[in-house]
């Protein structure tokens, strides 16, 4: 793997954030030198890359910052335009349809399977059951127009809608482990169902994805630390 | 534009968002249809092209929607990327850096100034508003990196997304000054988005696309009447 110099990544292992831009600069072959952070006390590198938000993951490329998982993914992709397969798709429609699917990935699908993880009542774990669910529904239709038929949203191999949804699918073993939520079903959500299968037998996936057990970890530490706490804390 | 191109928007006076698309649009030369949707009678054509949230602005290109307004933006960045000025500079670092600024306004500045004029409580309100003023306070950081030793703008010499994203608030920003004489972008506090907005007013596109202030101000007058007596009612 081409080792790049001066290019580090502060990040928090089971973040979905963070695994996506791992993925991102996995699939291009990059090396960089990966620092794991402390989110319950953070070190200055964070704070000082990040003054902004103070959160992973941060992608430092010859002492420059770049932060929001998105614009680091966009980053990777451009700056490395030349080496490995392309994130993002060539064709500006097919462009704006990941994008879309992605902000919808994560300000729909996210937030709502974060709120099943924190409900403090029943009925609010079976509201934010219903709104992952309705959210996945989407995004079965989704893959059914973007892959036309081909295993993975960007078609023969993975780009950057399956990179921001795939970067999700660590807690949604946790769930089911946990608390025995099954997010993508495979009689409601075939297609999804499948491409999860076909997601973790990738290079990317199994050199990235952390273990669900070191996830359901993190849960619990959370959990007696800070109960009721936001995205923001859990994951970020 | 090129022969056999069509353009069309599915939008509303009242939507920033909207506002945003017609800048672009404007910037890059570029001819469209406007559809003005009534927000409380949604069109068959706009719930059929924007699905999943059924939202303002839709662009309609050659019968294919385009939705949500950043994504947007950067579609007509690329699809018509012979046309006017760059939207986005050509540097990875100052990409990814407007991309970051884009995101930030939306979630920081927008939603807590909405909640300023929308809040159920003057409490929610008040908060909403100084999470507004300490989202302006960033982007003062923001204008004053990006500008640096050049036009004044985040683009530099000329606007580009993050002048747009922003320049779509200049009517609300206005309106909120003649109705309650809150000045978001105040001289004492954000000297260089005080002296931004009066150059960002000045420039043709923003002429002939901002909508009336007076307009705003009637509407968003009448608006407000009409929540407090309903909740008025409500509380009886």
């Amino acid at each position: 793997m081409a080792r790049e110099g001066g290019l580090r990544l502060l990040g928090l292992t089971v973040s979905p954030f963070v695994v996506r831009v791992r993925m991102a600069l996995q699939l291009k072959g990059i090396g960089y030198e990966y620092i794991e952070q402390d989110l319950f006390t953070k070190g200055e590198l964070l704070l000082v890359s990040n003054r902004v938000h103070k959160k992973v993951p941060v992608l430092i490329h010859d002492g420059k910052p770049v932060c929001e998982s998105l614009a680091i993914v966009h980053y990777v992709d451009e700056v490395w335009a030349a080496t490995g397969p392309s994130i993002l798709p060539a064709d500006p429609y097919e462009r704006a349809d990941a994008r879309f699917w992605a902000a919808y990935a994560d300000s729909k699908l996210l937030p709502a399977w974060v709120g099943i993880m924190w409900a403090a009542t029943e009925e609010e774990k079976a509201e934010k059951v219903g709104d992952t669910l309705t959210a996945i529904g989407h995004l079965e239709e989704a893959f059914g127009k973007c892959s036309k038929g081909k295993p993975f949203f960007a078609g023969d191999s993975v780009g950057y809608l399956d990179l921001v949804l795939g970067s999700q699918l660590l807690w949604f073993e946790a769930l089911r482990k946990m608390f025995g939520v099954v997010v993508i079903e495979e009689g409601k959500a075939p297609l999804l169902s499948a491409w999860v299968k076909r997601f973790g037998q990738t290079d990317t996936a199994k050199e990235v994805v952390p273990d669900v057990d070191i996830a359901v970890q993190y849960l619990k530490k959370l959990q007696s630390h800070r109960p009721g706490s936001t995205v923001a804390q859990l994951l970020s | 534009m090129a022969g056999g191109d069509e353009l069309k928007l599915l939008g509303s006076w009242l939507s920033p968002f909207a506002t945003r698309v017609k800048l672009a649009l404007a910037l890059k030369g570029l001819s469209y249809a406007e559809v003005e949707e009534d927000l409380c009678n949604k069109s068959e054509l706009l719930l059929r092209s924007n699905p999943v949230h059924k939202k303002v602005p839709v662009l309609i290109h050659n019968g294919v929607p385009v939705c949500e307004s950043v994504i947007i933006m950067q579609y007509i960045d690329e699809a018509f990327a012979g046309a006017g000025p760059s939207l986005l500079p050509l540097d990875p670092h100052e990409r990814a850096v407007a991309r970051f600024w884009a995101s930030y306004i939306d979630e920081k500045l927008v939603i807590p100034w909405v909640r300023s004029f929308r809040g159920t409580t003057e409490e929610e309100k008040s908060e909403g508003l100084k999470q507004a003023f300490a989202a302006v306070e960033n982007l003062e950081g923001a204008l004053r990196e990006c500008s640096k030793g050049k036009g004044g703008f985040f683009g530099g010499d000329g606007i580009g997304l993050v002048d747009i994203t922003l320049g779509s608030l200049l009517t609300w920003a206005h309106a909120a000054e003649v109705m309650s004489g809150t000045r978001i972008f105040d001289p004492a506090r954000t000297p260089l988005l005080a002296a931004w907005m009066v150059r960002f007013d000045e420039l043709d596109v923003a002429k002939a696309v901002l909508p009336d202030v007076g307009r705003m101000v009637e509407f968003k007058t009448k608006q407000a009447r009409a929540l407090a007596a309903a909740r008025a009612s409500d509380s009886k």
